[in-house]
């Protein structure tokens, strides 16, 4: 329980993906200018990051009793590919509204670092199958957290007077940044 | 030994989730009507937005949604419209080709005093941003005494997305081979001087003052002054002067270019007819205009 408490904190605030590790700058700055489509990719990407760990952990085990542990990254690629083109195909016939609002930032997951780098964060960590989908899970609501926090910063930006030169993306990236820098207050939450 | 259960592996795990996949594309399929992507690839594929949507593909899907009319691609012209037609099993009306025309002919020409010879006066160094808008905000009507006229700081140079437009001595020009017509420019012309005209024809009236005739020559030598002379001439009832400004109407003109050789301040071109040289402007003290 202690454990499942700790990765709960780790991956939402002190080690947060995007915000802490920089990992998944892509959608995080091209998707957040609204709320909506933030949060949707946001559950997207919890949906494929707790799946990838889940899969990844099945097929590591292979790869351990193979004493293939180096084929790890290219192998888990692999997997992360597959698994973002069967979401997107689920998400094209059951939700189209998402995934048309998603557009190719969808594809983009394939190659979001962030699903890769908890993959492999759970297998140094050495986490067993419940933890590692739990910290899939888990670091990918810490992705929506800090995706939802930007979108909604982006939203009040664009509607604030800002001068010429910093419009759209250069103020964005300096918001980017402040958040970035709150969320180094939690740093000292660390339980580890 | 190892490296082949490593090649082994890989191939399977590849194999299985390739078999994955298909067996998902089939479980996830999607219809969608084959009208769209024909649709699609009747358009030029250009995404100009001269017809007032996103891009090809949107103007595409509106079509095929009955939100839009078809027709409105100037860029695929008549072709292109009658394709659509047929896939949508409608009958299309036939799209004559237009081209953008710029209605102002004050460039300046300047003489090696740098006194105006010819063209638009300028009343004042407008020193901003390169910007037609920016520019016919200063001062209330932009640094030109002509407040019709063309500002030439390629506004309409930077919306076309063909090339065709260039700024020859200050004023827009369009290159009737590259232009569509989308009417691109048209849209970002703070004084509204570009409108679409069919390509088929010689003359044209390339001015937009409606200033009364005093106070247009005292601005250009090339201004529109409402004299009449060209509507007198025209056999064809073709030209008419309202606001101190002709205009043609190309439904009746014949392009028998008389009104090009009346026209005192030779405003009207005939692009049969060689350049007619200089306007002689005199007054009784000289040169009209003097810088």
């Amino acid at each position: 329980m202690e454990a499942i408490f700790g990765i709960l904190i780790s991956a939402l605030l002190t080690q947060n993906f995007i915000l802490v590790k920089f990992y998944g700058i892509c959608p995080f700055m091209g998707v957040s200018k609204k709320i909506d489509t933030a949060l949707g990719m946001g559950l997207a990407v919890t949906f494929v990051m707790a799946l990838a760990s889940a899969a990844c952990y099945g097929i590591n085990l292979i790869l351990i009793a193979l004493n293939l542990e180096y084929m790890q990254t290219v192998v888990f690629i692999l997997a992360i590919a597959s698994i973002v083109q069967v979401v997107e195909m689920f998400l094209k016939k059951s939700v189209p509204a998402l995934y048309k609002a998603l557009g190719v930032f969808l594809p983009l997951i394939t190659t979001n670092c962030a699903v890769l780098g908890v993959v492999l964060v759970n297998v140094q960590q050495g986490y067993n199958f419940l933890l590692s989908t739990i910290n899939g899970a888990a670091g990918g609501l810490g992705f929506t957290l800090a995706i939802v926090l930007f979108a909604s910063i982006r939203e009040r930006v664009n509607r604030s007077e800002c001068p010429e030169c910093f419009k759209g993306f250069p103020i964005a990236l300096i918001a980017a940044g402040l958040l970035a820098l709150s969320f180094m207050g939690f740093s000292g939450l660390s339980i580890f | 030994m190892e490296i082949l259960i490593a090649v082994a592996i890989l191939g399977g795990l590849g194999l299985i989730f390739g078999l994955v996949l298909a067996a998902a594309s089939k479980v996830f399929y999607v219809e969608s009507d084959p009208r769209l992507d024909q649709l699609n690839e009747c358009l030029p594929g250009a995404n100009c937005g001269g017809c007032g949507y996103a891009g090809c593909s949107a103007y595409a899907e509106a079509v095929f949604n009955g939100e839009a009319e078809i027709g409105k691609c100037a860029s695929g012209g008549n072709d292109c419209a009658q394709a659509m037609a047929a896939i949508m099993g409608v009958k299309a009306q036939t799209v004559t080709r237009k081209v953008a025309l710029v209605r102002c002919s004050g460039e300046k020409i300047y003489d090696t005093d740098g006194n105006l010879t010819k063209g638009a006066k300028v009343k004042a160094n407008y020193e901003g941003f390169k910007n037609c808008l920016a520019a016919s905000k200063v001062g209330g009507s932009g640094p030109l005494s002509c407040k019709y006229g063309c500002l030439g700081y390629g506004s309409c140079v930077k919306a076309c997305k063909y090339g065709a437009m260039k700024i020859v001595n200050g004023v827009a020009h369009v290159d009737e081979d590259l232009c569509v017509g989308c009417m691109a420019c048209a849209t970002v012309c703070p004084r509204h001087l570009i409108v679409p005209v069919e390509p088929d024809r010689n003359v044209v009236i390339a001015c937009a003052s409606l200033a009364k005739g005093a106070v247009t020559t005292r601005s250009c030598t090339v201004g529109c002054i409402g004299c009449g002379l060209c509507k007198k001439i025209c056999p064809n009832e073709a030209i008419t002067v309202e606001n101190n400004l002709a205009t043609i109407d190309y439904s009746k003109c014949t392009n028998c270019g008389l009104c090009a050789t009346v026209c005192p301040k030779h405003l009207i071109k005939d692009s049969k007819v060689e350049d007619l040289g200089d306007p002689v402007v005199q007054s009784r003290n000289g040169p009209v205009i003097q810088a």
